[in-house]
């Protein structure tokens, strides 16, 4: 059997239990309903506007602070990765604030922002900024020395040498910071939603979970693992694109 | 032209001294042809890499005339681009030299034809094999134009008959482009088999312990050059100065250690 069937039959299960164990009285179905209830009311939700503008502002808040992450992180880890004192300098700093959970910071952001889109970017983006800066960081320090050589013998100057050997060097490292960074964006959007109260699929969750409305809780929920997989799976085929010529993804060549 | 003068390299640092070039004097002439043998960990490339300018050294100096310098080195796999194509990675120092595109685009073809590679521009070096590999990096280099060519070991990780291959190729393209060449190996046939004159080192520290004409006729073949009986003899008088220096540091492949 293949890969696919065997996933397909791994969910299929999953399904089944799902739907199983509430209906036999297993676990309560006041708080887990039976699967297909949450599908149904999941299909309710896809006909209302409000569950669309919700989501769009989830997306919005996710991409846009993802993006703000990756060029940040991107920028300031090639330039400092290229810069011996840089690094030196900084090192230390990053090492202090790299390990702040984005959470802690709820306070100060409602304080300053209140209940708007711009407190949880606030929280996404320095979540996810770390994830790439450190990655980058890692691939800049990770040049080969001959290539280094061969760029110096050659006269590459400062620019030449963070295009076409720093940058492609660090690229393998900076997607999967990106592809780090886009999870825990998500997570960060939807906990700033239903924490902070800024619109999006989080306060829904909230909002389901206050007026007791269980499984359209769940569908909600779901609706987020969703996300999360497609942004996966597109991170996953841009690297494949962006990477053709990387050792772990070009496959078998003719030596 | 090549000279170099009162050359010392120590390397200092984590809690040891190392003398790897004690004091090295010999001038290269324009348009030359020279090898550089000795026992390995005689810090040949430690001198090639101060020529270069990639090492500053210890004292003396390095005077060029003419640029540019070109390298080839070993490591033909790390040292092209596994990112860039191949016409890619000869295009680069000339991009980075802000040649106009025209011109780089000809210097591009004329090198790749040079060394039998015009009909694999658009390959990735990953592509290719060893040897061929290895004639893109010295594409690379004669595409850039260099007056002075310095060459680390560039066959010693080819097999023999590819090498044998690769020594033709770079004699005719030292004879077609009248480059001073600076060749360093640990092979001493190949060093005789390829150069007008071989600077013989001693092991680290090191310094020049000959300096032998290659009174070869300027027509060289793998077959003939090799059956001479003259190049039997200049082989014979290197192995003996190499064989003379002391073995076990050679065997070791280690530097003189002063701390000691």
């Amino acid at each position: 059997m293949s890969r696919a069937l065997w996933g397909l039959a791994g969910l299929a299960i999953f399904a089944a239990l799902g739907e199983a164990l509430p209906r036999l009285g297993l676990i309560s179905p006041l708080y887990a309903p039976p699967l297909s209830r949450i599908l149904s009311l999941l299909g309710d939700q896809v006909q209302q506007p409000r569950f669309w503008t919700a989501t769009v502002d989830t997306l919005k808040t996710w991409a846009l602070g993802l993006l703000i992450a990756v060029v940040a992180g991107v920028v300031l880890g090639v330039a400092i990765g290229a810069v011996p004192v840089l690094r030196a300098a900084t090192a230390s700093t990053i090492e202090f604030l790299r390990p702040i959970p984005s959470v802690a910071l709820i306070p100060l952001v409602s304080l300053l922002y209140g209940a708007t889109i711009t407190s949880t970017l606030v929280l996404v983006v320095y979540a996810s900024f770390w994830q790439v800066l450190v990655q980058v960081l890692h691939g800049v320090a990770d040049v080969d020395p001959v290539a280094h050589d061969t760029a110096r013998a050659y006269r590459l100057g400062r620019w030449a040498r963070v295009r076409y050997l720093f940058w492609p060097t660090a690229l393998p490292y900076a997607v999967t910071g990106v592809r780090l960074a886009a999870s825990v964006a998500l997570i960060l959007a939807i906990t700033g939603e239903l924490l902070i109260g800024s619109p999006g699929l989080g306060r829904e969750i909230g909002n389901a979970q206050d007026s007791g409305a269980v499984p359209q809780m769940y569908a909600l929920v779901i609706v987020t693992g969703l996300i999360g997989l497609a942004a996966n799976l597109f991170a996953r085929m841009a690297e494949r694109r962006v990477l053709a010529w990387h050792p772990a993804i070009r496959g078998e060549v003719p030596v | 032209m090549l000279e170099v003068q009162g050359l010392r390299k120590v390397y200092d640092g984590h809690g040891r001294r190392v003398e790897a070039i004690a004091d090295l004097t010999f001038t290269v002439g324009g348009g030359e042809f020279a090898c550089v043998v000795g026992p390995s960990g005689c810090g040949k490339t430690t001198l090639l890499r101060c020529i270069a300018g990639l090492l500053p050294p210890t004292s003396g100096q390095v005077r060029v005339a003419g640029e540019p310098i070109a390298v080839v080195f070993q490591e033909y796999g790390r040292s092209l681009f596994p990112w860039l194509r191949v016409a890619q990675n000869v295009e680069l120092p000339l991009k980075a030299a802000k040649m106009p595109r025209a011109q780089r685009q000809r210097q591009v073809d004329e090198a790749l034809a040079a060394v039998g590679l015009a009909d694999a521009h658009d390959a990735y070096p990953w592509q290719l094999s060893g040897g061929m590999q290895q004639r893109v990096a010295i594409a690379r280099a004669i595409a850039y134009g260099p007056s002075v060519l310095l060459m680390d070991e560039p066959f010693a990780a080819v097999d023999a008959q590819t090498r044998a291959d690769l020594e033709d190729l770079i004699r005719s393209v030292w004879q077609r482009l009248g480059v001073t060449l600076l060749f360093v190996t640990h092979d001493i046939d190949e060093s005789v088999y390829l150069g007008q004159r071989v600077i013989v080192l001693s092991s680290a520290p090191t310094r020049v312990v000959e300096n032998i004409v290659i009174d070869l006729p300027g027509e060289r073949d793998q077959l003939t050059t090799r059956a001479d009986p003259r190049f039997a003899e200049l082989r014979a008088r290197i192995y003996a100065h190499i064989k003379k220096l002391p073995s076990q540091r050679a065997e070791h492949g280690s530097t003189h250690d002063l701390s000691r």
